[in-house]
């Protein structure tokens, strides 16, 4: 009867809990209403009670529904808000992870820099999300753990919770953010404290990465630019240096070569020659977000070995 | 509609006296004539609104790709949500029921500024045009929702300028007829017809009116602001620009949640005249009816924040606005048990239009119900943006509003158009739509609760069978819409019988005219001694 498994984390009970209250009292009032409804139909029909009383109203009933349905949806409240109110209490010593939403995938950032695509956690340590956009408004959703914010640009908002469970979890975007939101998803993996630990040392902080890819990845590029050679909604940036491309200039098919020219107005004019096969106007310029200096850091690399 | 072939219909508001019909239609400035065009504008942008949910619940049937590609799916429930808001829910029962029954219900020959009410319904079909245009016109299909939410509206490429802008003067419209009913209720009502002694539909309207004269200005600035920050960078949402998202959100839901009420308040009027006049008895609890709308249309100001519980605001905004979102509750739930008392020791006859206002109450519950599970602060985290919303708003509008309108346009057809429809066949199609609509919106609700989230144009397997059935009820209920309007337009136009002058045995004002009424409806104003409901 009941639709969803229970969450796993510290905060999923409250929730929980709330929904039970609430599922009683709406299954409670729908089902003896609509019984009540149906019976006077059937009960007071014109063959069975042909002269209808002349009634106009009973103060009392009046005031006994005004009082009792607020006490009810008082109580409500209160459970609502004694099951929320854990959400926006902190505790000390939870460990923080920053999460970076874009169009249109997620990073994770932990404390000693290291980065990954999915989220990885410790099972019972609290942990705090801080959460950033680099663009326009997505929302951190994690089914399994009754947990939601908006990550909205311009502002870090937060969660915190503790997972309770080992196991692997849906990350969703909640906030419709364009073109690639029902695919803007990651994987929560929940592990034992000290597998947790050894994962997260796993890593070089010595192992720079190139400019380029830095800000391309700060600008979220990587979210229609599979830097793998898969297709996206735009094109891979794998093997696209010195490329020949099939693009559609003033409404002529002609074929150029992605060189140092091509690139710069590809990201400042990206309407301008349009490779075939994608549409246009999903991409805006760049010209006053990304400087030149910075495009020319992201030609460089696109050169690099890793690239080409 | 026009063919003359009763008695009755040679003198009525529908006989063109030899004038150009088209002319005499879309000029006019009778009421009577500027709700049936409403209802016939209404109509056609609900049969395009539904005709596009049924493509998204088709893409929806399985995972992958079906019909559409995400860019196509996310354009199609931006107009959807346009369409069906601002065209066919918000003008809805004021603009078609409103404009025809409003001044007859008070006993007045017409609405107190009729070239007013005409350019209104100008200004919807103004709007519908440039809401249409921006599917083809410029850089593409809107692809932001009906929401607008900024700053993804003010970045993406699609035409979102002419979309909002659209929205921007269907406000107008809005706020028209709004202005017009405020004032004919206070002016135009009949000798003897103090407030108390008003029909509770024109009540409703009064109320909704208000809420459309206040709060719909706000809406058409702040989307005057969005078109400023897309063509001159004006800051206002984006903070690239040193603007503010959530600014923005507080802005839209300022209006747009009493917008809710714009669309349900009218509904419940509806039903309230409904039950009595099949129950044959006077309606129970008038004035907590009467006192309950406009605490609706009150309270409805101040709960626009439960809308937001996640976008990062305070704590104590987030517990204040549930606090007052529950308060809003009990208003509506106190008309719901005087509807029901209503019945209680009546005489009640089952004629359609009472069939689809038990369904109104039945469905009505469950999306009110569930507006308590998202306006508790715990369960909306889990909630928020998900298909539990699309179901819970579902339930409200389609099954609120919308099962109003099918009752009322039951209930008023006759009086209308001078005909009787084939009343098996519309408790036929009652069925149908019935079935069809819980079996399309209820599934929404369980995945919902299973962490599905709402604008996927695609999900995760676990979720197919919840919009497997979804969409099997899409095509039951749109299979019953098209039987209901084959009967109300084609076959009662051939075989429809002339409709008597009060076919359900109501008190109420119009069912002392003739069917269909004259074009100055009262030969003699009526004076008024009691409220309309002593059966």
């Amino acid at each position: 009867m009941y639709p969803i498994t229970p969450g796993v984390s510290n905060l999923a009970e409250g929730v929980d809990k709330t929904f039970m209250i609430l599922f009683a009292i709406s299954l409670f009032f729908l089902i003896g209403i609509t019984i009540v409804m149906l019976w006077f139909v059937y009960k007071y029909h014109k063959k069975r009670h042909p002269v209808p009383s002349k009634s106009k109203g009973n103060n009392t009933l009046e005031v006994i529904w005004i009082v009792f349905p607020t006490i009810i949806v008082l109580i409500l409240f209160y459970y609502g808000w004694i099951g929320f109110k854990p959400m926006r209490d902190v505790p000390e010593g939870a460990r923080e992870v920053k999460v970076i939403g874009y169009m249109w995938d997620w990073d994770f950032e932990y404390e000693n820099g290291k980065r990954s695509k999915d989220l990885y956690l410790a099972k019972d340590e609290p942990v705090k999300l801080n959460m950033v956009s680099l663009d326009v408004i997505h929302s951190l959703y994690i089914p399994a753990f009754r947990v939601k914010e908006d990550v909205v640009p311009g502002q870090t908002n937060f969660m915190w919770f503790i997972p309770s469970q080992v196991g692997q979890y849906e990350v969703l975007c909640a906030e419709y953010c364009g073109l690639r939101h029902s695919f803007m998803d990651a994987k929560a993996y929940v592990m034992e404290p000290e597998e947790f630990q050894s994962w997260l040392a796993d890593f070089d902080p010595e192992e720079t990465e190139h400019k380029g890819l830095i800000i391309v990845r700060n600008n979220a590029c990587t979210g229609c630019h599979s830097l793998d050679g898969s297709k996206l909604v735009g094109s891979t940036f794998k093997g696209l240096y010195n490329a020949d491309r099939n693009v559609t200039e003033d409404g002529k098919q002609i074929t150029v070569k992605a060189d140092d020219e091509y690139l710069l107005e590809s990201i400042y004019e990206p309407n301008r020659k349009l490779v075939e096969g994608y549409p246009a106007n999903v991409m805006q310029s760049y010209r006053k977000i990304i400087t030149d200096e910075d495009v020319m850091h992201i030609i460089d690399w696109l050169k690099s070995e890793e690239m080409r | 509609m026009a063919k003359l072939d009763t008695p009755a219909l040679e003198q009525s508001f529908l006989n063109n006296h030899g004038k150009n019909p088209i002319r005499a239609w879309l000029f006019s400035t009778d009421h009577k004539r500027i709700g049936i065009l409403y209802l016939l504008s209404i109509g056609f942008f609900f049969l395009v609104g539904g005709l596009l949910g049924g493509l998204m619940r088709i893409e929806l049937i399985a995972p992958g790709e079906t019909i559409m590609d995400p860019q196509t799916y996310n354009g199609v429930f931006t107009v959807h949500g346009l369409i069906m808001i601002f065209l066919v829910v918000i003008p809805g029962l004021s603009a078609v029921f409103g404009n025809f029954f409003l001044p007859i219900l008070i006993g007045a020959r017409d609405v107190a500024f009729p070239k007013l009410n005409l350019l209104s319904w100008w200004l919807y079909i103004f709007g519908a045009i440039l809401a249409i245009s921006s599917q083809f016109l410029g850089s593409g299909a809107p692809d932001t929702g009906w929401t607008f939410y900024a700053p993804y509206s003010t970045e993406t490429g699609s035409n979102v300028v002419l979309a909002v802008f659209s929205a921007f003067v269907l406000g107008f419209s809005s706020i028209l007829t709004g202005l017009n009913f405020i004032v004919t209720v206070h002016r135009m009502r009949a000798p003897g017809m103090t407030w108390f002694k008003m029909p509770l539909f024109p009540w409703s309207l009064y109320a909704t009116a208000w809420i459309q004269v206040l709060a719909t200005p706000i809406v058409g600035v702040t989307f005057l602001m969005i078109v400023a920050e897309r063509l001159f960078q004006i800051g206002f949402f984006d903070p690239s620009l040193g603007g503010d998202p959530l600014l923005y959100q507080h802005l839209f839901w300022i209006y747009s949640h009493p917008a809710v009420y714009i669309m349900i308040l009218p509904a419940m009027g509806v039903v309230t005249e409904i039950i009595p006049t099949f129950a044959k008895k006077h309606i129970f609890g008038y004035k907590a009816i009467a006192l309950s709308s406009l605490a609706i249309a009150a309270v409805g100001y101040f709960v626009w924040g439960h809308h937001m519980y996640t976008a990062g605001m305070s704590g104590t905004a987030r517990w204040f606005f549930s606090f007052l979102t529950f308060i809003v509750a009990v208003p509506s739930a106190i008309k719901v048990f005087n509807w029901v008392a209503t019945m209680h020791k009546g005489s009640i006859t089952v004629r359609t239009p009472f069939l689809y206002t038990l369904a109104f109450i039945f469905l009505f519950m469950i999306g009110g119900l569930t507006g308590l599970w998202l306006g508790a602060l715990a369960t909306n985290v889990h909630l928020h943006d998900t298909a539990f919303v699309v179901a819970h708003f579902h339930y409200i509008i389609f099954g609120g509003m919308g099962f109003a309108f099918f009752a009322g346009l039951h209930y008023w057809y006759p009086k209308m158009f001078g005909k009787m429809y084939d009343e098996k066949l519309a408790n036929v199609a009652f069925v149908i739509i019935f079935i069809g609509f819980n079996l399309l919106y209820f599934p929404l609700f369980i995945i919902g609760m299973q962490g599905m989230p709402r604008r996927y144009a695609d999900y995760l397997p676990e979720y197919t069978g919840g919009h497997f059935w979804s969409t099997m009820g899409a095509i039951v209920l749109i299979t019953g819409a098209l039987l209901m309007i084959y009967n109300l337009i084609i076959r009662t136009r051939k075989k429809g019988t002339p409709a008597e002058m009060n076919p359900w045995g109501g008190k109420s004002l119009e069912w002392t005219l003739e069917s269909p009424p004259k074009e100055h409806n009262f030969d003699e104003i009526p004076t008024i001694t009691e409220n309309p409901y002593n059966y």
